[in-house]
């Protein structure tokens, strides 16, 4: 399975052994393994069950894509195309990808005070063309991850409905929703590492 | 004949930020204490979270569990130096408060004004959102929190020079990061599979 070989956040930070934040890193080991664990469990797991490779390098290129496109997008892009997904899969992600981009967060509260801090924001559709391409059952699913990246305080239970009547049992949304939520999580650790790595400060005592 | 949706019982839904105690109710049928394999149990890590329907829901995904939980509670509980477990909690309650997940803010909340004894401020966080005026460390924390929860990411170098002139070092610094991009894990699954529900009275 692609990229599961070394540390996929210290890959994409360029962290290399002996540097600052390889040493900053290992002053929280355990949430550096299991980052890494997590990713094994959701990308390359034992069984794959009911929620397919493809299916999950395609959500994860798509969420990687719609954080702007840099390193980490490419590189989920080539994990899908070495993921065995047809050509015309990737391509639909990336037509997705440049279709849906926007920026959050937004969406509603419940009636009430906070209902002064709506924020408008567009709610996605794939397009027909990417919906042949991908069918039915991933179309669902990049609507849904598009509301969880950019809109997560609109989510309601018709959006689950949704995903069960494409196709999606209750354990595969659970799967789902772990890959959108768990890949907001890499892609900023890395962004805020790059960030931070770029500007060498102090060392750290140990 | 796909599966449908849970109907969650009569409850109240709260309507602003709060740091009482709230209750979550899933959207999804968590699995049944007693079907649980013993894969499904260590998956929970503290064997009490049984009780809890949204881990219950999230242990149809064991390893993915797991896992998640193990990096939760290195990024918040390792008390090796870094920044304060108060301030660690302050930068999940301020991602919270911005994504709008009210359950994942009053948790957090409620801990970052534990620990900090700092409830007036945190309670203004609350109440005026991530634009209030905490005093500059707090504002620098909140700031850079808000700036990587943004999508596409805000956060730059000005964020991390910011946290440096309030007296972060970079392990600090590093734990801001990692507690605000915790968040923006968390608050995805609380917010997308069931609400929060006020406690019922008694």
């Amino acid at each position: 399975m692609p990229g599961t070989d070394g540390d996929v956040i210290d890959a994409l930070v360029g962290i290399t052994p002996g540097s600052p934040l390889d040493a900053i890193r290992a002053r929280r080991p355990e949430a550096r393994a299991h980052a890494q664990a997590t990713y094994r469990a959701l990308f390359a797991p034992e069984t794959f069950d009911n929620v397919t490779a493809q299916e999950r390098f395609a959500v994860g290129a798509f969420v990687a894509g719609l954080h702007g496109s840099d390193a980490i997008a490419d590189a989920y892009a080539r994990r899908l195309a070495e993921s065995g997904a047809a050509a015309a899969v990737s391509e639909a992600i990336g037509v997705a990808v440049k279709e849906a981009t926007t920026h959050g967060p937004y969406g509603s509260y419940p009636a009430g005070p906070l209902s002064r801090e709506n924020t408008a924001g567009p709610v996605y559709r794939v397009s027909a063309a990417a919906r042949r391409a991908l069918g039915p059952r991933l179309a669902a699913a990049l609507e849904h991850t598009h509301m969880l990246i950019f809109h997560p305080r609109d989510a309601a239970p018709g959006s689950l409905q949704a995903l069960l009547d494409a196709g999606w049992a209750t354990t595969d949304i659970v799967t789902l929703s772990q890959i959108v939520a768990f890949l907001s999580f890499q892609i900023r650790v890395v962004i805020g590492l790059r960030t931070l790595a770029g500007r060498p400060g102090r060392e750290v005592p140990t | 004949m796909s599966e449908s949706v849970l109907k969650p019982p009569p409850h109240t839904a709260p309507t602003a930020f709060t740091r009482a105690q709230l209750d979550w109710v899933p959207w999804l049928e968590p699995l049944a204490a007693e079907a649980m394999t013993p894969r499904h149990m260590a998956s929970l890590v503290d064997a009490a979270r049984v009780k809890s329907p949204y881990f219950r829901l999230l242990a149809r995904d064991p390893d993915a569990l797991e896992a998640r939980t193990r990096t939760d509670k290195d990024i918040f509980y390792n008390p090796d130096a870094g920044l304060p477990r108060a301030e660690r909690e302050l930068a999940a309650a301020a991602t919270s408060r911005f994504n709008g997940c009210l359950y994942c803010a009053s948790v957090h909340a409620r801990h970052a004004a534990t620990y900090s004894k700092r409830e007036d401020d945190v309670q203004r966080l609350l109440d005026a959102g991530v634009g209030a005026d905490l005093g500059e460390r707090w504002n620098a924390i909140v700031a850079a929190s808000v700036a990587l929860t943004a999508t596409p990411s805000a956060f730059g170098p000005e964020h991390i020079e910011r946290l440096r002139r309030a007296d972060l070092d970079d392990l600090a610094i590093s734990d801001v990061i990692h507690a605000a991009a915790f968040f923006n894990w968390a608050n995805r699954l609380m917010l997308s599979l069931g609400e929060p529900a006020a406690p019922s009275a008694t």
